[in-house]
């Protein structure tokens, strides 16, 4: 077991990077040598050269600009989609752990119907109606995904809230708001934190997966998955459109999914 | 009704329905009073429903059928803020010091709560009080940074005591406030709260399985037993005054050398 002087040098060094990479997909545009999405057709599928320097695609955009560009839809779009389900879920989880009974149940119930479906069946089914887009797909997976913090936080919030400690906070007057605010959710907040930290990747995954799918991120803007997709006639051909767009999601799913296990062995009570 | 009841339970039911609509009856039928500066203890053996009582008389617990009067009004129904102010009146100090309090929150956030919820004072003026407070029960004023986990149960059921004492309440409920600690302590414990019950003259129920312990402190015992109040004892003559079986029982099983000598005799007999 690593020492937990060691796990917390890791951690500040991991969250640097991921910091780091944050920062850079914001500022890259500053980086990108060329417009992502200037088409040059006198310089079609062009291996990576000086002027282009991860090649050029079908229909002559520079490649390395897209991915710079890429970074920051891929990486907002992962955050805005967590934080919509993590406060959604926390709101649901929260009422239906303090409500108990009809409200409880029903809320659950719902929970179950949503999870009983192949969660990327059921966005595809949802952004098929909707119509492709990035909202839509965002709208697709926060519809599912709510549903594990809600019930995550519900388990929590039910093992916490018949704790002798809430019951003396109730006898010196704390309301329901106070309850909450002061004596469940400082105690049930940091598996939600783990749990958060270990989906980054996997939410990234989900979304450039769909793009790549032809369901999220529409043409011409950007975006990693969508990149793959269209570069993947010319595998044999222009093999660069399919490599850096890939190797950019290993990097930072990557760096996230460390990440993310450096969160929950850093919260982990075990290690104290 | 002695002048000075400041509590009385009448017929005071409390039910629970098991998953399978069975009803379990917790308490039955019980009634209690108590007067001011009176300390009452409430005896019995796990599960007979002593705790289910403290919570009922801390209104933690709804009552199924009964009156509870406090001073004079009917406080079962009581809800909101109503309910909040009366809480003001009936402090309880609960088994587990540990459980008591929140992991993540500091001893001085434990101590103003009441103050800063029931808005007496404002926070600064309130972590003065607490100050104050842990002064009181023998505890160093930087206590206030520390958290839970960093005292010990003694420790820590000194801060219980403390914080309820602050909200000077009517009533304090002390269920089974020593069992978690160990023997010395549950002295010094028993002490501090004789000693600051001089101080203050506030009404006691002790709930508690030690039969000496409450014959030492109490002036009227009730003992209970699968939910009904079945005996209650005036004075501290425990043993003499005894006439229920069950309390005899209760008085047979108390640990002493008298009694396993009386055991061993009867197997070699």
């Amino acid at each position: 077991m690593r020492s937990r002087k060691r796990i917390k040098v890791f951690f500040i060094i991991i969250l640097s990077i991921a910091i780091l990479s944050i920062v850079f997909a914001i500022i890259a545009p500053v980086f990108a040598p060329n417009d992502p999405l200037q088409t040059d057709f006198v310089h079609i599928l062009e291996k990576p050269s000086e002027k282009y320097l991860f090649g050029t695609d079908q229909v002559g955009r520079c490649v390395y600009s897209r991915i710079l560009y890429g970074a920051k839809v891929s990486l907002g779009m992962t955050f805005l989609l967590l934080s919509l389900i993590f406060i959604f879920g926390l709101i649901i989880g929260i009422v239906a752990g303090m409500a108990g009974g009809i409200i409880d149940t029903t809320i659950m119930r719902i929970a179950d119907t949503v999870l009983s479906f192949p969660d990327i069946v059921f966005a595809i089914a949802i952004v098929g109606i909707l119509g492709p887009g990035m909202r839509n797909t965002i709208l697709a997976l926060s519809v599912i995904w709510w549903t594990k913090y809600a019930r995550l936080t519900r388990v929590l919030v039910m093992g916490i809230k018949n704790r002798e400690y809430v019951d003396a906070a109730v006898m010196v007057g704390a309301g329901k708001l106070k309850l909450i605010t002061h004596y469940i959710l400082p105690n049930i907040i940091s598996p939600l934190i783990v749990q958060l930290a270990l989906d980054i990747g996997g939410m990234m995954l989900a979304l450039a997966g769909l793009s790549f799918l032809g369901l999220g991120v529409q043409s011409p803007t950007p975006e990693w998955g969508n990149m793959l997709n269209e570069g993947r006639s010319y595998m044999q051909t222009a093999p660069w459109l399919l490599i850096y767009p890939g190797v950019a999601i290993f990097i930072v799913v990557s760096i996230f999914n460390i990440l993310g296990d450096t969160v929950r062995d850093l919260l982990d009570p075990k290690h104290v | 009704m002695k002048q000075n009841t400041i509590l009385e339970l009448k017929d005071v039911n409390k039910h629970f329905r098991d998953n399978d609509g069975d009803i379990f009856k917790a308490v039955e039928d019980v009634s209690i009073t108590l007067a001011k500066g009176e300390c009452i203890g409430i005896v019995g053996e796990s599960g007979c429903g002593k705790s289910t009582l403290a919570r009922i008389i801390a209104h933690l617990t709804e009552v199924s059928q009964g009156r509870i009067i406090f001073k004079g009004k009917d406080i079962v129904k009581l809800q909101g803020d109503a309910l909040k102010a009366h809480y003001k009146n009936v402090q309880m100090i609960f088994q587990s010091p540990l459980d008591t309090f929140s992991p993540r929150m500091t001893i001085g956030g434990y101590l103003i709560e009441p103050f800063v919820n029931f808005k007496l004072m404002n926070k600064k003026k309130a972590y003065e009080y607490a100050q104050e407070l842990l002064d009181m029960v023998g505890l160093d004023k930087d206590y206030i940074k520390k958290y839970p986990n960093e005292l010990s149960g003694g420790q820590l059921q000194r801060v219980v005591i403390a914080r309820a004492i602050g909200i000077k309440p009517d009533i304090i409920i002390c269920d089974e406030c020593t069992s978690a600690l160990d023997v010395s302590i549950q002295k010094q414990i028993i002490n501090l709260l004789l000693a600051l019950k001089e101080k203050t003259d506030f009404s006691n129920v002790f709930i508690t399985h030690d039969l000496a312990l409450a014959e030492s402190i109490c002036d009227r015992i009730y003992v209970m037993y699968q939910g009904e109040i079945v005996e209650m004892i005036e004075g501290q003559n425990i043993v003499e005054e005894a006439k229920h079986p069950y309390t005899k029982i209760l008085l047979s099983s108390v640990f002493s050398v008298k009694n396993f000598e009386n055991i061993g005799n009867q197997r070699i007999g």
